[in-house]
């Protein structure tokens, strides 16, 4: 006589994710980057600022010396492109990080709380999503970096650290929505009305039912904040408006930057390798987040009836 | 529901006062709107500074400055650009019209498509052609626009050139330097490029928006119904499920249009189109006051009317919003 | 007994499942006459549901169905899409658990029935179809029917939906109504109404009825037959007082007993699990659970064999019976 099988939520939402097989690769993929990120010492295999031979070196093709080319200062576009993944990882990590952290917060008041607090975030959030992101973001940028206080904290215009600060006054936005709109549709639930009617506090409730269930979007949420933040840091940086620290650091943004004057020249390995990194890159979250998706979409919970 | 409608644009207006207000501080602050203009001016003479911090609301106290300035706005006593004293309006005028022009083509053509795609896709789920779809439309998020566009630029610039010994699609600008009047064949041409490069972002989003909606949809209750009622395939494929299905994709659709009038900096920077998005950036980075203000107004203004039409359009599809 | 309307015989249905195929119906026959009401019993997973999904051609494409279904003489598995759009809505009607989700949430509820209207009376015009609506609504009892017509789907009480359902279902005299768990959603108290319009629509339209229900109670109230399932087979059916008064299997006797009654101080459910379908048991799918089974029980799908009015399932039935009268 057969039993039923009992899996727990968890198990099935892996098991979900592990089927999608783009997302199993993307997680591969990004497994051995950010392995060769984190080894950089012995991953690459020149300085960031350093030149591969005397010259001439610059706008080499790619060979044995340089296997990615060198760029017009002739530096190793291979080691190059580790450190400025490692730039641009870590700027995104921290944006998403400190995005989903804020967007928890205030999504979970809003949701939980609602009344005008809730509809003063929601306006806000709507009107700043709905503004042209890169205009918002420049005129943003330099607001707060003329703030002397502010910049005293968070560094320079060109630092990092004010990038990650930056992009996550927007980044908070979307995580915030996303997490208002779960514990919204938690909220009217039953199990909830249970743990009122047992006498549970509004914070008990919010932090062992609502914030647990609500994992899923949020894990959800915070890939794409993590592709959002790399995407719109290398777009500043295509601009020029990204992070400059000096010794020659670089970002991905800041390499691929550099594709559009070398695209005419015909010095393709300048752009072929670091557009090609960022898409990557970015695929690979995408395909996680949206395995994540579909992982814990709760309503494939029901069982065939 | 005109009532609805009548509300939200009362409150437009003190929102559009207010935003424009955090603009104007934020512009002040950001770009030193009087050491642009030092700088651009180095010979200027008092009379001429004092002239230039009056005309655009520079006094030191901040709100009483707004409103100086608001007043010179609204009586269309526009200060001049501080690069050669140019008159505003003319140019903010040309960069609207270039990036309507712009905007709508490759809004209308990417939204109709990406609607359509979705479609399709989302009829047969799991199919050969709902996986290429898909996957499409994922690698059109992923790649940033500015990589599209440099791609493209490439290849219709430098290597169409080289293998065909002529310019398919030019890379730059409305017209070729040096043209005058209104050819619509020339415009069309160097449209293309920048036309296509930013449908291309917009079909993957909607084709996914349309298809996961539509989906949805396809598998709620009242499609069954609507099936057990036995009328034909196409009535319920478009009246009970695109019909819903719409309603969230219509509500987006209204934002992002909202977004077009400063979204296409990226594409207008890269080909040369000026637009503006040109306009802004190389206003942005000469802290040129004068010129930003109009065109922040104009920004601001047409993201808050297509809120509204969104709101509007949300409540006339669906009438559980209106009426609820 | 009067014609036979319906004619389900040796229905199979079989999901393609991620895990494997899933028998939900092995073997169903069924019989309804016209203007009858039929009762059809099971627990969650008894395969009622599916076999009349399946009997409309509304199941989805993973699923496998073999068998015959004659609706009034014509062949349904496998007819062109032409005559199964004739026969959803014009013949042969169903209406489902939920209301609310029933109802196309952004059109009028007059809009709603008018559709079903002209889909198999397309010469009716506009007015009359708006017409014959408004007296659909009046019929299941719908107050203020004309103004309420022109109302959403969301304006309206739990009750008042099912109401509009049963209109929307009736529209074009079916000659089948099937009723799949019509009052589970709502209150007890809107139940009984419910209960009472469908009642009403069978008598006084003729419509043969087909009730699904886990709940015997609603059961004994209307049906004239009962057709009890159990894992995707009939195990006992017939007519509602002789099944009531003397039921001849193991599983239609532990429903029964489990029904709270006068004088009962505690109630007896039937122990254990029903089967998992996608190893379905060789013999009888109650056997586990009977407190009757015999090694031969589960050998073997026992047929169903007639005594009397009732059909049984039972390859002990005889004995069962016997001592039931004794008792």
């Amino acid at each position: 006589m057969a039993e039923f099988a009992t899996i727990s939520p968890k198990r099935m939402a892996l098991r979900r994710f592990l089927s999608h097989k783009a997302a199993v690769g993307s997680c591969v993929l990004l497994a051995i980057m950010v392995l060769a990120v984190i080894l950089s010492p012995i991953t690459t295999r020149y300085g960031v600022n350093e030149q591969v031979r005397k010259p001439p070196n610059t706008f080499l093709p790619p060979q044995k010396l340089a296997w990615f080319g060198t760029d017009e200062i002739g530096r190793d576009m291979y080691s190059r492109l580790i450190y400025g993944i490692r730039v641009s990882l870590v700027i995104g990590l921290f944006t998403a990080l400190i995005s989903t952290l804020v967007g928890c917060v205030v999504g979970a008041v809003a949701g939980f709380r609602g009344g005008r607090f809730d509809d003063v975030v929601m306006r806000v959030t709507d009107l700043f999503l709905a503004f042209p992101f890169l205009v918002a973001l420049l005129v943003i940028r330099n607001t707060i970096g003329s703030i002397g206080w502010l910049t005293a904290i968070i560094g320079d215009k060109s630092s990092a650290r004010f990038v990650v600060f930056l992009l996550s006054i927007f980044g908070w936005m979307g995580v915030a929505r996303i997490v208002r709109g779960q514990i919204l549709a938690l909220k009217e639930r039953e199990f909830i009305e249970a743990a009122r009617a047992v006498g549970a506090t509004r914070r008990y409730i919010v932090r062992t039912h609502l914030l647990p269930n609500s994992i899923g979007p949020i894990m959800v949420a915070l890939s794409f904040a993590v592709v959002g933040a790399i995407t719109a840091e290398s777009t500043l940086a295509f601009f020029g408006y990204g992070p400059q620290a000096g010794d020659g650091a670089t970002s991905l943004g800041i390499l691929v930057g550099a594709a559009k004057g070398a695209v005419q020249s015909g010095y393709w390995w300048i752009a072929v390798f670091p557009c090609f990194s960022l898409v990557l890159i970015s695929l690979a979250i995408n395909f996680i987040g949206d395995a994540l998706r579909d992982a814990t979409d709760p309503r494939l919970d029901r069982g065939e009836s | 529901m005109l009532r609805f409608a009548i509300r939200r644009i009362v409150w437009a207006v003190p929102t559009l006062i207010l935003v424009t207000f955090l603009v104007y501080i934020a512009l002040r602050l950001g770009t030193d709107p009087l050491q642009s203009y030092l700088r651009t001016n180095p010979r200027a003479t008092r009379v001429k500074i004092a002239q230039y911090k009056a005309v655009n609301g520079l006094s030191s106290n901040y709100v009483l400055g707004y409103f100086h300035w608001l007043k010179n706005f609204v009586t269309f006593n526009w200060p001049r650009s501080i690069k050669g004293s140019r008159e505003v309006w003319p140019a903010l005028k040309d960069s609207l019209v270039n990036t309507i022009r712009l905007g709508s083509l490759a809004t209308f053509l990417g939204v109709i498509i990406g609607l359509l795609v979705g479609m399709f896709a989302a009829l047969k789920p799991g199919s050969r052609r709902d996986v290429t779809v898909s996957t499409a439309a994922f690698l059109g998020i992923s790649i940033p626009p500015y990589i599209t566009a440099v791609l493209f630029q490439l290849l219709f610039a430098v290597y169409w050139s080289r293998w065909f010994g002529s310019t398919l699609f030019p890379t730059s600008g409305v017209y070729p330097p040096g043209h005058t009047g209104f050819d619509l064949f020339l415009m069309l041409k160097h449209m293309a490029l920048p036309t296509i490069v930013v449908s291309i972002q917009i079909v993957a989003v909607y084709s996914r928006y349309m298809r996961s909606s539509l989906l949805d949809v396809l598998n709620s209750d009242f499609m069954r119904t609507a099936r057990s009622k036995g009328i034909s395939e196409r009535q319920i494929l478009f009246k009970h499920g695109v019909r819903n299905a719409l309603i969230p994709v219509v509500t987006i659709a209204a934002l992002d249009i909202g977004s077009i009038i400063g979204g296409l900096i990226i594409s207008e920077n890269i080909f040369d189109y000026p637009g503006m998005g040109v306009y802004f950036l190389s206003a942005f980075a000469t802290g040129d006051f004068p010129l930003l203000m109009p065109w922040m107004v104009l920004v601001v203004a047409s993201t808050l009317l297509f809120n509204l039409v969104a709101d509007v359009s949300y409540a006339f599809l669906d009438p559980r919003i209106r009426l609820g | 007994m009067n014609e036979l309307v319906l004619s389900i015989r040796d229905l199979r249905v079989t999901f393609e499942t991620p895990l494997g195929p899933l028998e939900a119906v092995r073997g169903v026959d069924l019989d309804v006459h016209a203007g009858e009401m039929m009762g059809v019993v099971g627990e969650s997973g008894s395969g009622k549901s599916v076999t009349f999904l399946a009997a409309m051609g509304l199941l989805p494409h993973q699923a496998k169905v073999s068998g015959s279904v004659m609706l009034n003489g014509q062949e349904m598995l496998g007819a062109s899409n032409k005559v199964l759009r004739n026969m959803r809505g014009g013949l042969m009607s169903m209406i489902f658990q939920d209301p609310l989700s029933a109802l196309n949430p952004v059109h009028r509820i007059g809009d709603q029935i008018v559709e079903m209207l002209k889909a198999h009376q397309p010469k009716m015009s506009d007015k009359d179809a708006a017409k014959r609506a408004v007296e659909l609504l009046d019929i299941v009892g719908i107050p203020q029917a004309a103004e309420r017509a022109h109302q959403y789907p969301h304006e309206f009480s739990g009750g008042m939906r099912q109401r509009v359902v049963i209109a929307i279902a009736i529209a074009n005299n079916p000659k089948v109504l099937i009723a799949d768990e019509p009052t589970t959603a709502l209150d007890v108290t809107v139940q009984a109404q419910i209960l009472e319009v469908i009642e009403r629509v069978q008598k006084s339209f003729g419509t043969a009825v087909v009730l699904i229900t886990h709940d015997l109670g609603v059961i004994a109230r209307v049906a004239d037959r009962v057709n009890v399932m159990y894992a995707g087979r009939n195990v006992e059916k017939g007519g509602i007082d002789s099944l009531f008064d003397h039921p001849s299997h193991p599983y239609t006797r532990g429903l029964l007993a489990s029904l709270p009654h006068e004088g009962v101080e505690r109630l007896t459910p039937i122990t254990g699990f029903p089967p998992n379908m996608l190893i379905p048991p060789p013999g009888c799918g109650f056997a586990p659970r009977c407190s009757h089974s015999t090694d031969a029980c589960s050998v073997s799908l026992p047929p169903l064999r007639t005594f009397g009015d009732l059909e049984s399932a039972c390859i002990r039935a005889e004995e069962l019976v016997v001592k039931a009268r004794l008792s």
